[in-house]
């Protein structure tokens, strides 16, 4: 962004804090955070952007994101990704690294990090564990993580080879830097569509069983304790994972997780038409499952909210089920089907702390790990960076697939009213999404 | 051309029940959609013992049949029925078709929609197709012939049929006089590969629908994940259940679907589920055993039973026709069909 940032007034919201909500004006101005108040005088030549009965949060953070970029372009792209998550709320995102060609070498990252400047919220980039994310050799990962890389997953698929897995995180334990892992036997999940129980009995769909996601997290969790490397779970999604990371944590293993909205708001019974658009893997599991990952989230035993984001063009979804690729839309109704999914357990302002400042710090981009000026994840205070979402929780919006800043269609939510509708955005101090419309 | 009176009688009296607009799976019929199906059934069997069996209910209807895994009975089954029933019939056979050349399902079938034609009977080898067929077609029915292990309502039906005409003949009345009581309280055991099977679900819902009560019984290995939902009773050992069994349902054991591996050998699946020599000496004087066939003799059923006349496979194949020429009938709005029947009387 050449141009210099605004300055922009936050008008009448409530400002959510580390130590609960209080009414404030915001004030912005050269991307940082210069006055917070109530009823703060208006500068001369500011952007006014009315927040009344808004919550004033700090830009929400993505750990999960698929930007298909480069090899995919049909799916989506940096500039339609980054566009979709400026209008979900998120002011960074992680860009996964199962591109074609994938993240595992710092040409392929230079390249992604390269497209991701000037656009409405932050491109960070996670690499691959392993050269073509074969899960045999080990993808130069010091080199990746000069280049500012700090998550390390192959994603899409989890490192078979326990003695890779092992010598990855022996590797990854000096360089500062944290694996990520997508928790899933290949062996035990081959050829599953969805979840294997009531519903794929019912419909005839192989399954995928929920041992299959444990089996790999109780073994990685096993080389945790035998590395004291960290390491980081990828959208969980059973009961079991639950138990095993509660104990993990209880040990004091250095570890962290994220669970999907997907997760949390839809069960395997959406499966009951066979519209591939709620394929996605892991797959929709129980409601006996999403209660407890509900529950995990607000105990702390999973840490954070990412979404999943996997764009897939309307031609490849409309495949038999079992035959379509796994994955759905995620990034503009994160939060609000996080809140709504999470009523009862999290307060909205806890939705936001598991989308702010949990995966700033997973993702190590928190005040911990940058100056204040240019972290993510807040806490929104003076001279904090600007990056801002604007959430009002009692807009009502219904999900048009065809209106999505993505280039695919594949939200699972599409016809769906949801309460609650991020309002603006700010980025760095520039207001790129005002009254629910993108500014780019 | 003329039909018999009784067949005509049938024919002539308004759809009881409407069904349709698609047949995808069983639970789209319920009891009465079945009772309607096998009543209709009962006409066409009828017109099918005459010399010339063929009648012209659908006359410039067009049917296709889409068949994207190998079938003989059911290919051949559904032409034969849709001939019957003067339709003309469109086979596209995938192997030589722009199918092979990338061409998506989605786009296959709006191609044949597009050269007009009335019913797709549609067999695909990933469960839910044929519902996702019927989201995709404008105004053809579409017909499922068998889905991945979903479902495969017509062979369903075919043995609800066969049951009821072999019951009737026990009894001495025809079949249409035993109505759908016949069915209540039926003791139907269906053996083996349940897991794998689109023909065990068709006939679970069935004969449930029918006020049976189903066993299932097969190694643990070859059962669904779950049977949550289902109205079933499980059997660890078949032998337990088969002196009650009025109708005993075997299942092919799919070995091309990978389930050889679900047991240890086709020897052990033998001696634990199969219909041998030894174990049909436990069954009921008038227990009824069913196959969707193809059998495979020695495995799921001994060479000297399936001879036997309590097995009733080649009579599951004849009733296949007038089946589904009553599913097509039925689906392919059985009111102008009727017209073109009461135009041809003599």
């Amino acid at each position: 962004m050449s141009e210099a940032a605004p300055t922009v007034v936050i008008r009448g919201g409530s400002v959510v804090g580390t130590s609960g909500t209080a009414r404030a004006d915001v004030v912005v101005a050269d991307g940082v955070v210069v006055a917070l108040g109530e009823q703060l005088q208006v500068p001369r030549g500011a952007v006014v952007l009315e927040a009344g009965g808004c919550l004033v949060s700090p830009g929400l953070v993505d750990l999960h994101t698929h930007l298909r970029q480069p090899g995919h372009e049909e799916a989506e792209t940096v500039e339609s990704g980054t566009r979709a998550a400026a209008l979900g709320g998120f002011s960074a995102l992680v860009a996964m690294p199962n591109t074609d060609p994938p993240i595992d070498s710092a040409a392929v990252a230079e390249e992604v990090l390269a497209l991701g400047k000037g656009r409405p919220c932050e491109v960070l980039v996670a690499g691959a564990i392993t050269i073509g994310r074969r899960g045999e050799e080990l993808a130069p990962l010091r080199e990746l993580a000069a280049l500012g890389v700090r998550l390390f997953t192959d994603d899409g698929s989890g490192v078979q080879s326990g003695a890779v897995m092992r010598r990855a995180l022996e590797y990854a334990r000096g360089l500062g830097v944290t694996l990520a892992q997508h928790c899933e036997d290949a062996d035990l999940a081959a050829g599953g569509a969805m979840h294997d129980g009531e519903w794929s009995s019912r419909l005839g769909l192989p399954g995928i069983p929920a041992a299959a996601e444990e089996a790999m997290m109780a073994r990685d969790l096993a080389l945790v304790r035998q590395t004291g490397a960290p390491m980081h779970f990828l959208h969980v999604s059973t009961r079991g994972s639950v138990a095993l990371l509660a104990a993990a944590k209880a040990e004091g293993l250095p570890v962290t997780a994220e669970v999907t909205p997907h997760h949390l708001a839809l069960t395997h019974a959406a499966v009951c038409g066979y519209d591939p658009v709620f394929k996605v893997n892991p797959p929709l599991r129980t409601a006996e499952d999403t209660r407890a990952l509900a529950r995990a989230l607000g105990q702390g035993t999973i840490d954070a909210i990412a979404t999943d984001h996997a764009p897939h063009p309307p031609e490849a979804k409309d495949m038999p089920f079992d035959q379509a690729p796994a994955g759905m839309l995620g990034l503009e109704t994160a939060l609000s089907v996080s809140i709504r999914a999470l009523e009862g357990v999290l307060s909205p302002e806890e939705v936001i702390g598991r989308m702010t400042a949990a995966p700033a710090s997973i993702a190590r981009v928190s005040v911990a790990d940058r100056p204040a000026g240019s972290a993510q994840g807040g806490p929104l205070v003076v001279g904090a960076a600007g990056h801002v979402c604007v959430f009002d929780p009692d807009a009502t919006w219904t999900v048009d697939a065809q209106r999505q800043a993505s280039r695919s269609r594949n939200t699972p939510f599409a016809g769906t009213t949801l309460r609650g509708r991020v309002r603006h955005t700010l980025y760095a101090g520039f207001p790129v999404v005002i009254d629910a419309e993108s500014q780019r | 051309m003329s039909l018999t009176s009784q067949a005509e009688a049938e024919l002539a009296t308004a759809p009881r029940v409407g069904i349709g607009p698609h047949l995808l799976s069983i639970a789209d019929l319920g009891a009465d959609g079945i009772a309607e199906v096998l009543r209709v059934a009962e006409a066409f069997a009828e017109v099918e013992r005459r010399s010339i069996p063929k009648v012209p209910a659908l006359r410039g209807k067009v049917v296709a049949t889409l068949f994207f895994e190998e079938s003989t009975r059911t290919r051949l089954s559904f032409e034969t029925a849709a001939k019957r029933l003067s339709a003309d019939v469109l086979s596209l056979a995938v192997a030589s078709s722009s199918v092979k050349k990338g061409e998506s399902l989605r786009d296959t079938v709006e191609t044949i929609e597009a050269m007009g034609i009335d019913a797709v009977v549609l067999r695909h080898g990933s469960a839910g197709a044929p519902e996702q067929v019927a989201r995709w077609v404008e105004r053809a029915h579409v017909v499922n012939a068998g889905d991945g292990w979903h479902e495969h309502p017509t062979q369903a039906l075919v043995d609800c049929f066969t049951v009821r005409q072999v019951l009737a003949e026990g009894a001495g009345v025809e079949p249409s006089a035993l109505g759908m009581s016949c069915f209540e309280g039926l003791r139907v055991v269906i053996v083996g590969d349940v897991r794998h099977s689109r023909v065990a679900r068709s006939e679970v819902l069935a004969y449930s629908a029918l006020g049976a009560q189903v066993v299932l019984a097969g190694p643990a290995s070859l059962m669904p994940a779950s049977l949550e939902g289902w109205p079933v009773t499980l059997a660890d050992d078949l032998d337990d259940v088969l002196g009650d069994a009025d109708v005993v349902s075997l299942l092919r054991l799919q070995a091309e679907r990978g389930s050889g591996s679900f047991v240890p050998s086709l020897r052990e699946y033998t001696a634990g589920w199969g219909l041998t020599q030894d174990r049909v000496g436990r069954l009921g004087p008038h227990a009824i055993v069913t196959h969707p066939g193809p059998m495979v003799r020695g495995v799921e059923i001994a060479s000297d039973v399936a001879d036997l006349p309590s097995v009733v496979v080649t009579r599951q194949v004849t009733n296949g026709v007038a089946v589904r020429m009553a599913v097509l009938f039925l689906l392919l709005g059985a009111e102008s069909a009727l017209e073109g029947l009461g135009s041809t009387r003599v």
